[in-house]
């Protein structure tokens, strides 16, 4: 096995909480032995912002809820063979979705952000404004899953998916013995 | 084996049932799960949630009305009836607004549990309705969350037929019909924490919410972490 070359992964969180990222590194010490079968190419845990070569792996957490999460999620897909969702947002919108059931008024965004910055109870906004600062990406009219935008091939469940999962999953993807989940394992929570 | 009991057969595994007994009902005895949600041990049947779909006699029927027959072939667990009951219960989350990472029923949910089971790992090609749903926490000790309801009804006859209050009821039809309280708000009813309707086993997923309580046993630690939903029938056939 040593002799193949390693696979590359990269990965990224759009509208998510990091918190799938911080479950990969639940993998504890099993990386050591993840890490003798891939590199990690583009990744908040490398810090590399742009791929620096086409991947093997993709691994997307979060949804899509403003445009810069879009971009991103195309570039995954134009550089990744495989794209494995991570986590509920990534899978279904999860928490920034929730957005969406407010969004069925006839302005449903202005609403949203009028409370969130200017009318609702708790806010103390000395500016009185939305933010619109041009280098802010501007907002989707609703938060996206992964699958609404690009074709994913794999979905990881949980919020936070558990350490086990995700190494079982890449594990059994990196040397071809991935054929879904045991329904034991599988969680939404 | 008295004189009026019968056998038929589920899944090729022969099954004795009494006479006046549901598919369900003498499956449930035997040790093997139908899968269920509107139906609930202690309450009269309703068959509204079609989960528990099966094939009788090459036909679809709800095996939690559908009476036992001497000599029935029934299908349960095959890969076409399961497909048709993660149908329904992906729909089902694309009803309301099931956010499984915040509800305090995680882990207790029949809705999600039965996710598990049925194997719904991926999204699916149903739009999400997203429906807006207020919350009524108007009651000291109870809570309303409808965004989580999925009709089941297992409330509205607990009130009524074990509590005899009548708290519960439906306003609506089709896609309209939806749970509602008798009175301007759960504070205006009669509903008390004590009732069976608003006990903990009574609503399958986080919609009655017992205030106060919601967080006493952790995630990871619930009903449902322990084994699939159905388990503990199924565990009586190996007695």
């Amino acid at each position: 096995m040593s002799d193949l070359p390693k696979a590359r992964i990269a990965t990224a969180s759009l509208a998510g909480c990091f918190g799938c990222h911080m479950a990969i590194l639940d993998i504890d010490e099993r990386l050591i032995e993840l890490m003798k079968l891939v590199e990690v190419d583009r990744s908040p845990l490398t810090d590399i912002k742009r791929f620096t070569k086409r991947c093997d792996i993709g691994i997307i957490e979060g949804g899509c809820c403003n445009e810069e999460n879009v971009h991103v999620l195309r570039d995954f897909r134009r550089h990744c063979d495989v794209l494995i969702a991570i986590g509920q947002c990534a899978i279904m919108g999860g928490l920034p979705a929730m957005r969406n059931a407010i969004m069925h008024s006839d302005d449903p965004l202005r609403e949203c952000l009028e409370e969130a910055y200017i009318s609702g109870k708790y806010i103390r906004n000395t500016t009185h404004s939305i933010p619109n600062d041009p280098a802010l990406p501007l907002l989707l009219d609703e938060v996206y899953p992964c699958s609404e935008v690009v074709e994913i091939d794999y979905n990881i469940p949980g919020c936070a998916p558990t350490g086990d999962v995700i190494y079982d999953t890449l594990s059994g993807l990196l040397t071809g013995r991935f054929h879904g989940f045991e329904r034991e394992e599988i969680r939404f929570d | 084996m008295s004189g009026s009991d019968f056998t038929f057969e589920i899944d090729g595994v022969e099954i004795t049932a009494r006479s006046g007994q549901t598919i369900m009902e003498a499956a449930d005895e035997a040790g093997v799960y139908i899968p269920r949600l509107c139906d609930h041990e202690g309450l009269r049947h309703q068959g509204s949630c079609r989960v528990c779909t099966v094939k009788a006699g090459g036909r679809s029927v709800a095996a939690c009305t559908q009476p036992a027959a001497p000599g029935l072939k029934v299908e349960n667990e095959t890969p076409h009836i399961t497909k048709l009951r993660r149908d329904l219960v992906e729909m089902l989350f694309h009803e309301g607004n099931h956010l499984c990472p915040i509800c305090e029923a995680s882990g207790n949910c029949e809705l999600q549990a039965m996710a598990y089971r049925l194997d719904m790992t991926g999204p699916t090609r149903f739009p999400y309705l997203e429906p807006s749903r207020g919350v009524d926490a108007s009651h000291p000790d109870i809570a309303l969350d409808t965004n989580r309801c999925i009709s089941c009804g297992r409330c509205i006859r607990a009130s009524q037929d074990v509590d005899h209050k009548g708290v519960f009821g439906y306003v609506g039809r089709g896609i309209h019909r939806r749970l509602a309280v008798n009175g301007s708000d759960l504070a205006h009813t009669d509903a008390a924490i004590t009732d069976d309707a608003i006990s903990k086993d009574v609503c399958p997923v986080g919609c009655i919410i017992r205030k106060g309580v919601g967080f006493t046993t952790p995630i990871g630690e619930r009903e449902f972490d322990k084994g699939l939903i159905g388990h503990e029938i199924e565990g009586k056939r190996d007695e």
